[in-house]
């Protein structure tokens, strides 16, 4: 008999006023118990419309089934016959736009905790299961990643199960992406990702850190004197963009990708670290997305009050909703319908202040959502001083400027057709390069469709 | 991990290291830098590449001891190996097509306008140089320097060596004595390059500065490196390191580069304490 309550199985979780000051792991996980009884929640719908859902199509059902028998190695046997990356996505999914947005116990109550139960899967199957990854035997095939993100990862992995010598390329000096300079520890500790990175080394993947393409090597010279024969772009969308107001230049001002990167990939969290941050008293977030949520949750645990500053309303908040109630618990303070159009600085050119301008919605714009519109004598000051701006990031333009004949879009992503092809041959390409912005689950599904279309490609 | 092949003090606080990375000496040209980190956990430090040896597969960088990185990177020797070292960064300093320049060199800047007038004298061009020194002790490069001019003014604020008086007032000389050049290109501090920029300014000299904001990524990723030219925010690790002197804002430079002082100055200390206790 199915477990009939209308609610998921709560996340255990540290106590806000406890986690808001450190950066250790917010989110606990699910006992074996819990995981048992949430597992007892699903119906096993025939149509499985969670499945919809998910977009790599992880086979729902028929995990949590493994999982409600108590066969945890089963269950984490059939996610990763789809995803790549289980533990990182049952932490970062937005799963209530996605899988548990069409799960059917969600019409009256809580849908399934299906992400809940992926991330209890895959960490059950981490501390479990020690066998070391294999080496398969070479098929004599080179094959080049650039990028080391989800989708960099996910392509090497797959193809390197396949026999290919894979060799991934990373600017950074440390593998990873946006998973390890961009997502806070607290939400997604970077054991996890080296866990992964470890594996495909062990897989016989190399990476190469330190090797900014473009620069040091070129895509046409991997191919034509490095003898890869086929070469995946997966260099993410990573530049920042900026409101283009007075003051944005002054000293406090940060993108949330500097902020960020500063805080997890510099480790300026730790005491008696090498990387200089300020530690603002005030900090005002400007944006309402996944890392204006991670760039006030840092800002918070280094000591300050913070603001979001977000120009619509509650509901279009586009980070994932557990973000905003994490963040809103942990004592961020939430300006909406605020827009700031100028940031203050003093004669040291520190940021004193930012000028702000109360909105309203209007009506729908092209992307159907309502246009913020500003309500004329309403502006205000809002003591801060120091502003993260995270407002978005377009794809960098090294790769597609040193790369002859790649075709971008207007907004900078590459184009490609449904196999993830460029308009190289032999160059494919898929994630935040492509999408622009976007989630791990679909650069991590971009990283399997390349590595199948390379992997026909090059057995013909 | 990066052996360093050699290792030279040039004065007591500049050295001179000489890195294997074969790729990167292959593709490095003059104006261009890398960024390093010297061990596990430590901070990201961009420095300009003052030569590369593509047959030998090394890159040469010269750099003052300033702070905490700069003062455990003094500490390599040769055979010791650093963590990172990631490069060619930034826009090669275009050096193609000039009659005749100036180039302009403060301190330690001079590591940096070094490979920048050797590449205009190999281009065929005229290159004076002016490289000014805080006293007798700190100049460095005369020889490497004097091969390349044409025409050469070595200044010091105390007169100790060279010629008294700064950079500034030598290269007014040279312009006021009916030289005319196709670009002035300076590199040393932000104050000099301000006021080399504001003395040719007059005159509607072409002025090309190398600047030298806070850097971590060295890609366009953080935004860290922006400044204001023209009344445009530039990221100048991608869109430079070289612009128009006479467009940049230089107070607002000036105050970003300066963010971090406290901190800066307490892990100083904390590095030079470290060292200290090494020794005893
Ligand atoms: C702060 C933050 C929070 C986020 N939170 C979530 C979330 O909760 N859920 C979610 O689903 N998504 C989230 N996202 C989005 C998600 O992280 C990205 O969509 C995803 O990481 C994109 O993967 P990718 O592999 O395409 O690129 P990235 O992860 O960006 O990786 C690209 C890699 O390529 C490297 N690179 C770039 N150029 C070059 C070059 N020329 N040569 C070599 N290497 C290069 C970069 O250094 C980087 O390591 C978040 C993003 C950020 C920034
Ligand atoms: C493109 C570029 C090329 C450079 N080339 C040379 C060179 O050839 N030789 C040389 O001696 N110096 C060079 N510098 C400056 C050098 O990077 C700094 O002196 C060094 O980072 C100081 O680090 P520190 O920890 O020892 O000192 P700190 O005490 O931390 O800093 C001293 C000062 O250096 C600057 N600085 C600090 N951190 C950084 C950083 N991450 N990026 C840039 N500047 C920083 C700040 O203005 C700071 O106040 C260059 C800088 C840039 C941006
Ligand atoms: S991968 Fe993401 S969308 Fe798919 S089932 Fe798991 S949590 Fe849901
Ligand atoms: S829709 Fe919900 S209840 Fe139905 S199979 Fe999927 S997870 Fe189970
Ligand atoms: S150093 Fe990060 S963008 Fe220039
Ligand atoms: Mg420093």
């Amino acid at each position: 008999m199915a477990n009939m309550s209308l609610k998921k199985n709560p996340m255990p979780s540290q106590e806000p006023d406890v986690r808001n000051k450190n950066f250790e792991e917010v989110a606990l996980g699910y006992t074996e118990e819990q995981a048992l009884d949430e597992a007892q929640r699903c119906l096993h719908c025939k149509n499985k419309p969670c499945m919809q859902g998910c977009p790599v199509m992880v086979h729902i059902p028929d995990f949590i089934a493994e999982v409600a028998k108590g066969d945890f190695e089963a269950a984490y046997q059939i996610i990763s016959a789809t995803s790549a990356l289980p533990a990182v996505c049952g932490r970062v999914c937005p799963q209530e736009s996605q899988c548990e947005k069409y799960c059917v116990r969600g019409v009256k109550g809580e849908p399934v905790g299906i992400g809940r139960l992926e991330r209890f899967v895959a960490d059950w199957h981490n501390a479990h299961c020690t066998e070391a990854a294999v080496k398969p035997a070479s098929n004599g095939h080179k094959v080049a990643v650039v990028g080391s993100g989800p989708a960099g990862l996910t392509c090497a992995g797959d193809l390197a199960r396949k026999g290919y010598e894979v060799t991934v390329f990373e600017a950074l000096h440390l593998a990873g992406g946006v998973l390890v300079y961009g997502i806070p520890e607290f939400r997604l500790p970077k054991s996890i990702v080296q866990k992964e990175v470890d594996g495909l080394k062990a897989m016989g993947v190399k990476v190469e850190t330190d090797m900014v393409i473009g620069r040091v090597l070129s895509i046409d010279e991997l191919m034509e004197e490095y003898g890869f024969e086929a070469v995946f772009i997966g260099s993410g969308a990573g530049l920042p963009m900026f409101m283009h107001i007075p003051g944005e230049n002054l000293c406090g001002v940060y993108s949330a990708n500097e902020f960020l990167t500063r805080i997890n990939l510099m480790k300026a969290y730790q005491p008696g670290s090498n990387t200089p941050i300020q530690h603002g008293r005030k900090v005002a977030v400007v944006g309402g997305g996944n890392v204006a949520m991670d760039a006030a949750r840092c800002a918070k645990r280094l000591g300050a009050d913070v603001h979001i500053v977000y120009r619509r309303g509650k509901d279009e908040l586009p980070a994932r909703r557990e973000e905003v109630e994490h963040a809103e618990e942990e004592g961020i303070i939430f300006d909406l319908l605020t827009n700031p159009t100028e940031i203050m600085g003093d004669d040291k050119g520190d940021v004193c202040g930012m000028k702000c301008i109360r909105m309203e919605l209007g009506e729908p714009d092209a992307s159907g959502r309502r246009r913020p519109v500003e309500i004329a004598g309403s502006e205000f000051e809002l003591d801060v001083d120091c502003v993260i701006m995270a407002l978005g990031t377009s794809p960098n333009p090294l790769i597609k400027s040193t790369t002859k004949g790649l075709e971008i879009n207007k907004k900078g992503g590459i184009i490609v057709n449904e196999d993830g092809l460029t308009s190289r041959e032999g160059v494919y390409a898929g994630g935040d390069a492509v999408t622009g912005a976007a989630t791990v689950i679909l650069a991590m599904g971009a990283g399997k469709t390349a590595a199948k279309a390379i992997d026909e490609q090059l057995s013909k | 991990m990066y052996r360093i092949v050699r290792r030279e003090a040039l004065r007591p606080t500049v050295t001179l290291l000489e890195v294997e990375a074969p790729l990167i000496a292959k593709k490095a040209r003059p104006g261009q830098f890398i960024i390093l980190r010297v061990d596990e956990d430590g901070e990201r430090i961009p420095l300009t590449i003052y030569n590369a040896d593509a047959a030998k597969g090394t890159i040469t960088i010269i750099f003052q001891i300033v702070g905490a990185t700069t003062e455990k990177l003094n500490h390599k020797a040769e055979g010791e190996y650093l963590q990172d070292f990631v490069g060619p960064l930034g826009k090669a300093t275009e050096t193609e097509g000039r009659k005749k320049v100036c180039v302009v060199g403060g301190g330690v800047g001079c590591a940096i306008a070094y490979p920048v007038a050797k590449a205009f004298h190999e281009c065929g061009t005229e290159v004076h140089t002016v490289v000014g020194f805080k006293n007798k002790d700190l100049v460095i490069l005369e020889e490497d320097f004097r091969a390349v001019s044409d025409v050469m003014k070595l200044m010091t604020d105390d007169g100790t060596y060279g010629e008294k008086g700064l950079v500034t007032d030598a290269l007014k000389q040279l312009i006021e004595a009916g030289n005319t050049y196709d670009e002035v290109f300076a590199i040393g501090p932000m104050m000099m390059m301000k006021f080399v920029s504001l003395t040719t300014k007059p005159y509607g000299l072409k002025t090309i500065v190398s600047m030298s904001p806070i850097m971590i990524d060295g890609t366009g990723m953080c935004g860290g490196c922006r400044i204001s030219v023209g009344g445009e925010t530039k990221f100048a690790c991608v869109d430079g390191p070289d612009f128009d002197g006479h467009q940049v804002d230089w107070d607002l430079a000036v105050k970003r580069g300066a963010m971090y002082k406290e901190f800066e100055r307490h892990a100083y200390e904390e590095a030079c304490n470290l060292f200290k206790q090494e020794v005893k």
